[in-house]
């Protein structure tokens, strides 16, 4: 059976809309693949714009692995703009790949990558422009498995009446075993029909198919009981972590998009997971343990990568890159691998750490010191204390104060409010940093032309880390500490006028907020919201907090709970929480005693360079910490001259 | 004190290239900063020694000519690169076409000749095809001949700043009609005028002058760009550096 392109159809539609480029493919180092040359076929969705999915490299890695098999292909669809929806409504054209414009509903499996939760509705839409049942209950064997990932899929329940598996953890070996369970299960003949196929998935590690579990309440409103319907699935499921980064280097051909993309640059991944053990972070929870690439694999990666894209600038990507063990050697290396190729180097967002500065400079070393980031998230030594990222107030302006002298023109501070035990104090505090770092800065550098931008965010409490019990600051607590600090910061103008602040309103948070600590009866309001033209939540423009609390006031009513009961409401050690059955590793004890630390403001040190503090993570998935020195050095080699 | 680059300027640039290259399929959606960011990649990948601009932040030395508006097609886009060491054309002309990706198509590489004057100067007018499906092709030749029949069009074309008024039948040179599998084309030569005059203001000039209207979306190709010599025809603007060279290599012969 082969399966025709819509591109005939899409031309027409496409000269009509907004930046067409982004809907027709073509990008450097995409893939097609005949269709009947293979056995099973993935649609990889990024349930966002064209350009903030095309850079991602989960589903870049996911594209390659896939592509790689000869029994599979994967290509990749994207979240259409409402101009081309519309049109595709009135055409009568489903949701279709870029690569070569097929229906994704032919596709066996439908993959989508959740970074957030604010993506939930665009997943919708895409069914239902593709023609997919909304709910996964409605769907037959004609129609595509529909599979969640990424960071969100460790709270799935609010997406489970819509997908019909979630997959926790990495992704690269995992969707060859599912790979591998529909090829066989499509070869058999489909024996069973989908719930045979279903379950043949539940019993692959890491897949979780929310239908073969059943919520129960208690009069509350709280779960009272998770239970599986069948005994042929685990009762517990578990992720996957993939060991040794450097049999995995992907992406090894990244995407180079030719229309303009959030990241117009190449990444290596230099290591996966982290052991800081900052309390808000999701990702440093679920990641675990960390696993370095080695000094010679990146250097490899970047070798290869910039050869087949032609970026101009790479980033070395992690969740905290500067605590890689060989860094410093490294970014030497780098430097001087590419010194005087007009190739640039860079570090995501880092800790407040002088190294940090010494790391920037040589990375930097002939090129522009434009702006550097760094993310203390708290405003006060003692905040930061609760949420275990501590640094002093002093080194902090020390830090920001030595970059200045370097020659960095502009510093980023990212901060977060509405922090547990947080209060007007701790926020204001970013007011006094940020006028002391201007003022030791204007010393220091002797210039009065620099600048500190302000970045800061409500906090979401997010599942599997020590502040999944916490209450939510609300909205408007939120709004009024950014107020509060706004005035702070403007009381002295001749300082005031070098610092920017940057911020969100504390609206959209509430609503991350309930999608992300959600159980299943929060499907239906995004449901609601999407009937109600709910669309690219994550877009200012787009978002409608309004939309979103009466829809929650309205479908959530019945069970008598609501928004607050989801965000604003502080869990008990007791309470059964809407991921308890999904195990990211970390022993939910830890995690209550770790909450209990952070209440206290007593620090817990990494477990990279101090004794095991038993979060459970290595023993229950069978991992360990994989980190350097390797004690080599990068190969020499002729890079590309420009 | 502000930080200077270390070490020696970049070096200069010692030869000047010309190109001419292709906008086709579904690529024609892409846009001139797309295209500007996707040949500044490709030149990088085909290891073209570009010339770069002083400073912290260096720029390859490019410079494109007038590009085709996002969604039509071409066949006839230009550029100019400096090289910091001497190449032969048609080997940067083969790189990096193999480095684009297939509708970007590199299809001439000249060297610029001494004394042979800009690019810029060399281009004045468009040569443009546009496929009306579904138009009939009588219907149209009567709204050409009406177009060609008044002395001014105005139409609202979107700029920048909101809409204004442009006179469309004054950038139009030549225009003719043909038909091809069925469906109509309109040839047309659009003189290059500040704001510039592209099919869709032509179509939206037919619109006014005759009541066109497609039922749907125009294809409109960049046959070619130049010059316009007086019988109304384009001439190639890589011409006189063809010219030049081949003098060049004339006189390297006689040596």
């Amino acid at each position: 059976m082969t399966v025709d392109s819509l591109y005939p159809q899409l031309e027409p539609l496409f000269a009509q809309v907004q930046k067409p480029i982004q809907y027709v493919g073509g990008e450097l180092n995409a893939q097609t693949k005949p269709w009947d040359d293979v056995a099973v076929h993935w649609a990889l969705m990024y349930p966002d714009a064209y350009e903030v999915g095309l850079p991602n490299q989960g589903l870049m890695i996911l594209y390659e692995v896939l592509n790689e098999r000869p029994d599979a292909l994967a290509e990749r669809t994207y979240a259409v703009w409402p101009d081309l929806a519309a049109l595709m409504r009135e055409a009568g054209v489903g949701q279709f790949t870029v690569d070569t414009h097929r229906p994704v509903a032919a596709f066996d499996l439908l993959g989508v990558s959740f970074a957030t939760e604010l993506g939930y509705t665009n997943l919708l839409e895409a069914l239902d422009l593709a023609g997919v049942p909304l709910h996964a209950v409605d769907r037959d064997e004609s129609h595509p498995v529909v599979v969640a990932g990424g960071h969100a899929a460790f709270n799935p329940e609010p997406v489970s009446d819509f997908v019909d598996c979630a997959v926790l953890g990495d992704g690269e070996q995992v969707v060859g075993d599912i790979t591998d369970v529909v090829a066989a299960w499509k070869a058999a003949g489909r024996p069973g029909g989908r719930v045979e196929l279903l379950a043949r998935l539940a019993r692959v590690d890491g897949v979780y198919v929310p239908r073969f579990f059943a919520v129960s309440y208690a009069g509350d409103g709280t779960i009272a009981a998770v239970q599986r319907t069948r005994d042929d699935v685990p009762a517990r499921v578990g992720k996957r972590t993939v060991m040794d980064l450097d049999e995995w280097p992907y992406p090894k051909q990244p995407l180079v998009p030719l229309a303009e993309s959030v990241h117009e640059r190449m990444s290596v991944e230099i290591f996966r997971g982290c052991t800081r053990g900052c309390r808000f972070c999701q990702a440093g929870m679920i990641t675990r343990p960390v696993r370095e690439r080695t000094i010679t694999g990146i250097g490899s990666m970047v070798d290869a990568g910039l050869k087949a894209t032609g970026y101009e600038e790479v980033g070395l990507l992690s969740l905290s890159s500067a605590d890689h063990s060989e860094i410093g050697q490294l970014a030497k290396e780098l430097a001087d691998r590419y010194e005087g190729t007009n190739t640039g180097l860079s570090l995501p967002s880092t800790r407040v750490d002088a190294f940090n500065v010494t790391l920037a400079n040589e990375l930097s070393r002939n090129g522009r010191r434009s702006g550097l980031t760094f993310a203390p998230e708290g405003g006060s030594e003692r905040i930061r204390r609760v949420i275990n990222k501590t640094v002093s107030k002093e080194d902090l302006v020390r830090t920001v104060t030595t970059a200045y002298a370097n020659g960095w023109r502009q510093v980023k501070l990212y901060f977060m409010c509405g922090l547990p035990t947080e209060t007007d104090e701790d926020v204001l505090e970013i007011a006094d940093l940020a006028v002391e770092v201007i003022r030791a800065g204007r010393e220091a550098s002797g210039s009065k032309d620099i600048r500190c931008t302000v970045s800061i965010g409500g906090f979401v409490p997010k599942p599997h880390t020590p502040f999944q019990w916490a209450a939510q600051a609300s909205a408007e607590t939120i709004d009024h500490r950014l107020k509060v600090l706004r005035e702070a910061i403007n009381a002295d103008r001749r300082i005031g006028r070098s610092i920017g602040l940057r911020y969100h309103d504390g609206k959209p948070g509430v609503i991350e907020g309930l999608l992300s600590r959600g159980d299943r009866r929060v499907g239906r309001v995004i449901e609601r919201v999407w009937r109600e033209g709910g669309r690219f939540d994550g877009w200012s423009e787009h978002f409608s907090f309004e939309r979103w609390t009466v829809a929650a006031a309205e479908e959530l009513a019945p069970f008598g709970v609501d928004l607050d009961w989801y965000t604003t409401r502080e869990r008990t050690e007791t309470e059964v929480l809407p991921w308890d059955h999904l195990d990211s590793g970390l022993d939910k004890e830890w995690l209550w005693d770790d909450w209990q630390e952070a209440l206290s403001e007593e620090e817990v040190a990494d477990c990279r360079w101090t004794p095991c503090y038993d979060c459970g993570v290595c023993p229950t998935m069978g991992t360990e910490i994989q980190i350097g020195p390797t004690g080599r050095t990068l190969i020499p080699l002729t890079p590309v001259t420009g | 004190m502000a930080r200077q680059p270390d070490g020696p300027p970049p070096p200069p640039t010692v030869q000047k290239l010309r190109l001419r290259y292709t906008k086709r399929g579904p690529l024609r959606f892409a846009s001139h900063r797309d295209l500007a960011r996707a040949l500044e990649r490709a030149l990088r990948r085909a290891q073209v020694p570009m010339a770069f601009s002083a400073g912290f932040s260096p720029h390859p030395k490019v410079s494109y000519m007038g590009a085709a508006p996002t969604g039509a097609a071409s066949e006839a886009e230009y550029f100019e690169i400096g090289l910091s060491r001497r190449c032969d054309p048609e080997q940067v002309r083969a790189a990096l076409d193999a480095s684009l990706p297939a509708g970007i198509d590199v299809l001439e590489c000249v060297e610029a000749g001494e004394g042979a004057g800009s690019l810029a100067d060399r281009i004045d007018a468009t040569r443009w095809r546009v496929d009306l499906p579904g138009v009939d092709a009588g219907e149209l030749t009567a709204a050409v001949a009406e177009l060609l029949a008044r002395d001014e069009v105005m139409v609202a074309k979107r700029t920048k700043n909101g809409t204004r008024d442009v006179d469309a039948r004054a950038a139009v040179v030549t225009a003719s009609v043909a038909e091809e599998a069925g469906c109509a084309i309109l040839q047309v030569v659009v003189r290059q005028l500040t704001p510039t005059v592209r099919p869709d203001d032509v179509m939206a000039a037919l619109a006014v002058v005759a009541d066109l209207h497609p039922p749907l979306p125009p294809r409109a190709v960049r046959e070619a760009q130049g010059r316009l010599d007086d019988s109304g025809n384009v001439a190639d603007p890589l011409g006189p550096d063809r010219v030049a060279s081949s003098c060049c290599q004339e006189e390297h012969a006689q040596v």
